[in-house]
């Protein structure tokens, strides 16, 4: 009579590591979008492992202009020593490139991570108390928002470290004015959830219950809230590393001698063009922009697998028209059994 | 048949063959699932002027067996087999084809007349946007604003609109709910078709509303001849209007019959079960034999005096009044229906008692407090005693914690329990309520909809309250669902004895459950008493009217109330 036996046959869940945010869209994913998705995974990871790896990829310091031969030679074509030749201070284009990746990993991490935690927070009481308190905060959200964001970055580099300076004062200066930009960001979204998750019947059965407000915050509304981040994640991470690229390309960008930049090495290269140097610019400008499609990719991708009316799908065994692509039913079921347990 | 399709002489002889013919139909739909079976294999037939109901549960497939008659179903679903109107086979017909049979040889009346038309533009021309869209072609005469406008308020009063010339000019939002059906009807009438589909057309609607509505569609099928496919999960509704009745259960066709045969002697278990499990007004009440009110020795838990709750208007309007004027008390092991329908104050009273909403006059003491100016940090300790079950059992669960973490909660605010303790006190209620201690691992959405109202039974009662609130409980359930829900909610009644304010539309739920019954109506109090007097002999016109209008699921015994009640629908 009900279909109660049905519903508890279906809900096995997976292993802990196929509900991981990426690898559950990955196993639900068919055609193009698994195509663009692993695209993305792949450059994205490409630059994660030479970050982490930059002392045993990089044959020479970012700071390097000589070795036991004696000085580099400056403005020197690829090939030979410096793979990517040198630039006019002497330095080796192909390590620069390399350290740069470092640079730009730390200046993700601790811009997206600050300005998590703060935006969320914000979100979460804003949305909850709201009033007079949320008013205010909305009011300074829409002012910061109303800036040209590299505006705001080149302020606040200015504020934090008159400009320029050492590696991490650098990077501290360049993650706080891209997290100033982007703490407009999280707290709407989170805002905007919250407000939603509110008056949802299971937030009122706990004040029914008499949870106190702080509890309601915590264990009913963040979770539920923040079930987006992953995807503002990804994207705000390439928008980061724009930030960081253009700060650096105006200047205020982190000194040669403390951490490599590509930002930086772009703004000298300026001047290399030209008299033919070509191999300056080139290669800094690549990497970032396989950095960025690279996260863009997978940024875009989890967007639309998250929706089921954008996620592309298996079509049904007997049919003729419909969307998607055919394919095995058993990959189907794996398909879904990833999205019964990562909902 | 005719081969001259398009002019509307030829409306009138179709004749002698069925209007609609459904052959061996499947439907299945991609989903990450893999493939689902909605609809496996339906055939049936529909006569000219012949009311069939297809009745089934929630995915039983009734509403995609619907959707199919006019080719509306997703890009996501593949059909095969026949459906055949007029000759033509809407599986298979082009686009534009399908488009000329729409409307004008078909036509369908949605579940939510609110959403079914269009809120920015008059009645009047989303009547006459169909009449207008096939005109011209095949040969017909193109029809001129003045005309489609003449139309579509010969259509309006078909419906019974009062003063259709001046109201073809409203915008939807100024009828009312069972106004804006009748429009959606009248727009679906306005090319005359043979056959119209009927997807839940009196579900959103009030009880008194959908006994309007069906006199409505009776009176079409009567004076037009026009053929109603009734998709409705309600037996009352079946009993009051079909002459057929195709019973669906899991995408198949159960059992067929006469109305009248299936109601009487069901072939099939399945529909056994679910005729046995549809409520009945007068049977099974809680009240029956009781001549006074019971528990009246006991404390009184809740009660109102002269409350009064009002809404803030907008900047220039009044405020509203939900509530107007209550008086009840209700007092300990006493269970209280409040019936009333959608408006009359009935959930906001309850949510006034557990402290959702503020009292704004008069006098509520819950607990002896009063709620008048309620504080939080007061009346937290309070809220102990209190438990609260809500209609959406699936919107009421955490998503992300699981069903245990879910009960147990309350115990966790309030007594600080040990792990240990805690995940025995929920085994012992999800024991309680039928559960499986398992599912104490569940996530919400692993559970079905009577098993997560169940959970939120036992999370309402896991601290051993005085008072329940259940509002609505069993109105998103399947009726079949509904029955287990409501026997469990009255055995484990009598057996932690608390008092309960049962809030519900429904009657005959209310009656089940309830000693003592109080209707609401526009936020007053019209009428209070012991169930069975109430349902039987009320006294307040308006619960007369209310009483009238709920269909009995007995073919005969309806058209025997009905009759009996015209009077008083009438007035």
């Amino acid at each position: 009579m009900s279909i109660e036996p049905t519903i508890a046959a279906e809900s096995r869940r997976d292993p802990w590591y196929r509900r991981l945010p990426v690898v559950s869209h990955f196993n639900k994913s068919v055609g193009l979008q698994r195509g663009m998705l692993v695209t993305g995974l792949i450059l994205t990871s490409l630059f994660l492992l030479t970050a982490i790896f930059a002392p045993l990829i990089a044959p020479f310091g970012f700071s390097q202009i000589s070795d036991a031969d004696g000085s580099f030679t400056a403005q020197q074509a690829p090939g030979g020593k410096h793979l990517l030749g040198t630039t006019v201070g002497g330095y080796d284009v192909f390590s620069r490139v390399v350290w740069g990746a470092q640079t730009a990993v730390m200046v993700i991490i601790v811009a997206v991570i600050m300005s998590i935690f703060i935006g969320v927070i914000l979100g979460l009481v804003s949305g909850y108390i709201g009033g007079w308190l949320d008013r205010i905060l909305v009011v300074i959200a829409d002012a910061v928002y109303a800036f040209p964001s590299l505006l705001v970055a080149i302020v606040m580099a200015i504020v934090i470290s008159g400009g320029r300076s050492s590696l991490w004062g650098g990077i501290l200066a360049a993650a706080i004015s891209i997290t100033v930009v982007f703490i407009p960001q999280y707290f709407r979204v989170i805002r905007a959830e919250t407000i939603r998750l509110k008056a949802e019947p299971f937030v009122e059965s706990a004040k029914v219950v008499g949870a106190s407000n702080i509890r309601i915050m915590t264990r009913h509304i963040y979770k539920n809230a923040t079930r987006t981040l992953p995807l503002i994640f990804t994207l705000n991470a390439s928008e980061a590393i724009l930030t960081l690229a253009g700060l650096g390309f105006l200047g205020f960008g982190i000194e040669p001698t403390s951490a490599a930049e590509w930002g930086f090495d772009l703004n000298k290269a300026l001047a290399d063009t030209t008299s033919g140097i070509w191999w300056t610019g080139v290669f800094p400008g690549l990497a970032i922009v396989l950095t960025v499609v690279g996260l863009t990719l997978v940024g875009e991708s989890i967007n639309d697998l998250n929706d089921p009316r954008l996620r592309g799908r298996k079509k049904a065994a007997s049919g003729k028209s419909g969307p998607g692509t055919a394919g095995s039913s058993s990959a189907a079921q794996a398909a879904h059994s990833a999205e019964v347990s990562s909902s | 048949m005719s081969t001259n399709i398009g002019s509307v002489s030829d409306q009138h002889a179709r004749g002698a063959g069925p209007v609609l013919d459904i052959d061996h139909l499947r439907v299945t739909f991609a989903t990450d699932a893999g493939d689902v079976y909605a609809v496996k294999d339906v055939s049936l037939e529909v006569n000219p002027g012949e009311v069939v109901a297809i009745v089934g549960e929630s995915g039983s497939g009734k509403t995609v067996t619907a959707k199919t008659i006019l080719g509306l179903l997703p890009e996501t679903a593949i059909s095969s087999g026949a459906v055949l109107i007029n000759g033509n086979n809407v599986i298979s017909v082009s686009a534009s084809k399908l488009r000329e049979i729409r409307g004008r040889d078909v036509a369908m009346v949605f579940q939510e007349p609110s959403t079914a038309l269009n809120p920015v533009f008059t009645v009047g021309w989303q009547i006459a946007e169909g009449i207008r869209a096939h005109a011209g072609h095949g040969g017909a005469a193109r029809v001129s604003a003045k005309e489609a406008k003449a139309r579509a308020i010969d259509a309006l009063r078909k419906v019974g609109i009062p003063d259709p010339e001046t109201r073809v000019n409203y915008y939807p939002h100024q009828f009312s709910g069972g106004q804006k059906q009748r429009v959606v009807i009248a727009a679906a009438l306005a090319l005359n078709p043979g056959l119209i589909v009927a997807d839940e057309p009196t579900t959103a609607l009030d009880v008194t509303v959908q006994a309007e509505i069906l006199e409505l569609l009776r009176e079409l099928r009567d004076q037009y001849g026009t053929s109603i496919v009734l998709i409705t999960h309600n037996m009352g509704v079946v009993a009051d209007l079909a002459d057929r009745v195709v019973v669906m259960y899991q995408g198949d066709v159960v059992e067929e019959a006469s109305a009248r045969v299936l109601f009487a002697e069901p072939k099939q278990d399945y529909t056994k079960k679910l005729l046995a499990a549809v409520p009945h007004l007068g049977r099974n009440s809680a009240s029956e034999g009781m001549t006074e009110r019971a528990h009246q020795g006991g404390k009184v838990l809740v009660e109102a005096k002269n409350l009064t709750i009002e809404y803030p208007g907008r900047l220039g309007s009044p405020a509203f009044k939900a509530v107007d004027g209550v008086n009840f008390t209700l007092s300990e092991g006493e269970v209280f229906g409040l019936v009333g329908e959608s408006g009359s104050g009935k959930t906001t009273i309850g949510r006034a008692i557990a402290g959702l909403n503020r009292t704004t006059g008069g006098s509520l003491k819950v607990l002896d407090y009063e709620m008048l100016n309620l504080k939080e940090r007061t009346f937290k300790p309070l809220r102990k005693q209190i438990g609260f079950v809500f209609q959406d059992p699936a919107a009421s669960f955490n998503p992300q914690l699981t069903i245990g973490d879910c009960i147990a909660e309350p115990l966790i605010i309030h007594t600080k329990p040990t792990p240990a303790q805690a995940r025995q006190r929920t085994r012992e209620l999800l024991e309680s309520v039928q559960l499986p201690a398992a599912y104490a691992d569940r996530y919400p959405h692993e559970l079905s909809g009577g098993q997560r109202q169940r959970a939120s039974l036992a999370r309402a009662l896991i601290l051993n309250p005085k008072l329940l609130i259940a509002d609505e409980p069993t109105s998103a359930l399947d009726v079949s669902v509904q029955a287990k829900v409501l026997e469990l909610f009255k055995e484990i009644q009598a057996e932690f004895g608390f008092a309960c304010l049962f809030i519900s539309h429904d009657l005959a739920v209310v009656d089940i459950l309830s000693h003592w019954v109080g209707v609401l109506y526009k936020g007053k109090m019209v009428e209070q008493g012991l169930g069975n007097q109430v349902m039987g002999h009320p006294q307040h016109d308006y619960t007369k009217k209310l009483i009238a209008s709920l269909p009995v699921p007995d073919p005969d015994e309806q058209a025997r109330r009905r009759e009996a009640f015209r009077a008083v629908l009438g007035a």
